[in-house]
């Protein structure tokens, strides 16, 4: 039995293996509409995400299983104080695989310990959250063509953006990758990352603190929001929010063919005035991410179609 | 009444080499204060390589002792096992793969910092780097 904890659980050939299913899910929805008839989906949210839950209750929904869970630590067991392994003994004779949130960074991991039926982490903390990460290589591949040759813009929130960390990792895997980091000084990558995984697979990189001075150079955009939750001190919040907004005039200094990708919710990163450009590709992405999660329960259940 | 010998042991081994200063902080890592056997603690010792250096002497088999908390507190220690008074054989210290329960992880957005009765594991990612990382959220662990 597979669980699927962080990107880097799946080989390279394994991803593109699930990559293409999604995309098979995409041209051709009704083959899969009951695969997993007679299944269920649970969804254990110990922090509130409605986006990320909803899009796995839909891929469920859409493959034709069922789903049940809860969206809030408070209107779960744990608000009585049953530990996590306990919490997810109970559901394993409930449901056949489980999605899990948690503001605790490992708690799904140490679900998968113990558990008897798949599970996935639905976003445990600041640590990892997979399948927004194959939503993001999903939505590259499918307009792009590819997830080599390319150069990727992240911007905003590099410090604490999980989604950023996780991307960085996965693409790191395939040939002739270069990323350019725009953000704020106190923002900037961590160190670890530099360190450890661009410096120790020789990726070439480079960091700069003016969006405008690079928009010509990137095939991807990655725009992400500045989190109210990571900071401690509010001040510093307010401070840099506004940072870095993506507009139209900003967009003129593209290419034709780049796409800006976020992992949204969106707070006012990117101006509306953008959304109509077609190479704004945040909705579709969200699109794919039900794919991506179709294909992924489809996967760790063993379903064959 | 026996007498306490600090100079020689029979049979048991010798853990030579300890950075200064550091003999207590191994004695309490291994549960030392637990063997009902001899233990003898050496602070600032002269060492020809080191300046000063600390040397436990204990006269327990080895086999009562953790030697990948050994080797994560400091693998430069040497151990010397001692047969009737001689020294049979020097050992080395590796750093362990994994090592549960030695060290709390202290990022407080760890499943750890609230999941009850659950093992404290950490892995070596860096051997280069001797760099370990909680299992759970993998935050590097700092050596004070």
């Amino acid at each position: 039995m597979r669980h699927l904890m962080s990107p880097l659980d799946f080989t390279v050939e394994e991803l593109d293996r699930l990559l293409d299913l999604a995309n098979d899910i995409e041209r051709n929805p009704e083959k899969y509409a009951h695969a997993c008839a007679g299944k269920i989906l649970a969804t254990l949210f110990y922090e509130p995400s409605t986006r990320t839950r909803l899009s796995f209750e839909s891929a469920m929904l859409r493959l034709g299983g069922q789903v049940l869970g809860f969206s809030n630590a408070a209107s779960s067991s744990a608000a009585k104080g049953e530990s996590v392994s306990d919490t997810i003994r109970m559901i394993s004779c409930y449901a056949d695989i489980c999605a899990m949130r948690h503001n605790k960074e490992g708690a799904p991991m140490v679900a998968s310990r113990v558990s008897g039926v798949p599970v996935i982490n639905a976003g445990d903390g600041g640590h990892q959250h997979p399948t927004q990460t194959l939503t993001d290589l999903l939505t590259i591949r499918s307009l792009k063509g590819r997830l080599n040759r390319l150069t990727i813009g992240l911007c905003g929130d590099l410090k604490f953006g999980r989604t950023v960390h996780s991307l960085i990792n996965a693409l790191v895997r395939y040939d002739h990758i270069s990323f350019v980091f725009i953000s704020p000084e106190e923002l900037r990558i961590p160190d670890y990352i530099r360190e450890d995984v661009l410096d120790a697979k020789g990726v070439s990189y480079r960091e700069v603190e003016r969006l405008e001075d690079v928009m010509g150079s990137l095939d991807i955009l990655y725009m992400t929001r500045v989190q109210r939750e990571r900071f401690f001190n509010e001040e510093d919040y307010v401070r840099l929010k506004d940072f870095y907004i993506l507009d139209k005039k900003k967009m003129k200094l593209a290419g034709p063919d780049m796409l800006v990708l976020h992992p949204l919710p969106r707070v006012n990163e990117i101006s509306v005035e953008v959304d109509s450009d077609p190479r704004a590709a945040y909705f579709r992405q969200v699109q794919f991410g039900v794919y991506v999660r179709m294909a992924l329960i489809l996967t760790l259940l063993e379903v064959n179609i | 009444m026996g007498v306490l010998n600090v100079g020689r042991i029979e049979e048991g081994f010798v853990l030579d080499h300890i950075q200064a200063g550091r003999s207590m902080e191994i004695y309490k890592y291994l549960n030392l204060d637990k063997l009902d056997c001899t233990v003898a603690i050496i602070k600032n010792a002269k060492s020809n390589k080191m300046g000063l250096k600390d040397i436990i002497k204990i006269e327990c088999s080895l086999d009562y002792i953790d030697l990948d908390v050994l080797g994560f507190i400091d693998h430069s220690i040497t151990i010397n096992i001692i047969k009737d008074n001689e020294i049979v054989e020097k050992r080395g210290l590796t750093l362990p793969k994994e090592i549960v329960n030695v060290i709390k992880c202290r990022n407080p957005r760890c499943i750890t910092s609230i999941e009850q009765e659950l093992d404290h594991i950490f892995v070596l990612t860096d051997p280069e780097k001797e760099v370990y990382r909680c299992k759970y959220c993998e935050e590097k662990y700092k050596k004070k």
